[in-house]
């Protein structure tokens, strides 16, 4: 019963990220892209977590540690790069 | 039993994840979509990770979850803040069916003070103007 959940879930989570993904792409000033990345590295924590569970490695977890942490950092950065001046309308 | 638990806790996390993204992608301007993406995203998460805690069933995993589950707590709020602030300060475009900003009629962006408006504020900052109602008004 597992398997089958762990694949619906790897598609739920795939459907996540394209949508993030979008908007990514699209969106129409640079703050909204910085929140779309944090949301994209939120959904490869549940990646990674899901992971650990289909392959049964718990080693994996320290990754996911890992990329929350660059996560949080990428955005303290970003929003300290948009505040002293960054371009206005990109 | 556990695995029905994990199976449920797995599929809640995936569909918190996916109501934040379709909220990230539907939502009108930066600040509804930060209220969409961080709270939801961050719930996907950590019930994700909950799952696993319950599927090793193992104290160093447990853990390790834990530490994670505590982690993204304390710094999803802080991000969302700074983020929110710089976009704030950047001037990106509110919806247009936004009913208030208090902030833009009683904050300096120059020395990033606020007042309350009791105090005589400087001539950086457009006083708000309250219209008082006479009893001729029709309402």
């Amino acid at each position: 019963m597992l398997n089958v959940v762990i694949n619906i879930v790897y598609f739920m989570l795939s459907v996540a990220l394209l949508f993030a993904f979008i908007r990514l792409t699209k969106g129409p000033s640079l703050p909204d892209r910085v929140v779309s990345l944090e949301l994209i590295a939120s959904i490869v924590v549940g990646y990674v977590g899901v992971h650990a569970i289909d392959t049964g490695v718990s080693s994996l977890l320290d990754v996911a540690i890992v990329i929350a942490l660059t996560a949080f950092l990428t955005a303290i950065g970003f929003a300290r790069f948009l505040e002293r001046g960054g371009r206005k309308s990109e | 039993m556990s695995e029905l638990i994990v199976a449920i806790l797995l599929l809640t996390g995936a569909s918190f994840m996916i109501l934040a993204s379709v909220g990230i992608l539907r939502l009108p301007d930066l600040p509804t979509r930060m209220h969409a993406s961080t709270k939801a995203g961050a719930m996907g998460a950590m019930m994700t990770m909950a799952g696993v805690a319950m599927h090793f069933g193992d104290v160093v995993v447990f853990t390790r979850a834990f530490a994670i589950v505590i982690f993204i707590l304390i710094t999803a709020p802080i991000a969302a803040h700074v983020i929110g602030r710089a976009g704030y300060f950047l001037g990106t475009p509110l919806w247009e069916g936004t009913v208030k900003d208090e902030l833009k009629d009683n904050y300096d962006e120059k020395t990033h003070s606020l007042y309350s408006g009791f105090e005589p504020a400087p001539e950086s900052v457009i006083p708000p103007t309250h219209k008082k109602r006479d009893e001729d008004d029709e309402i």
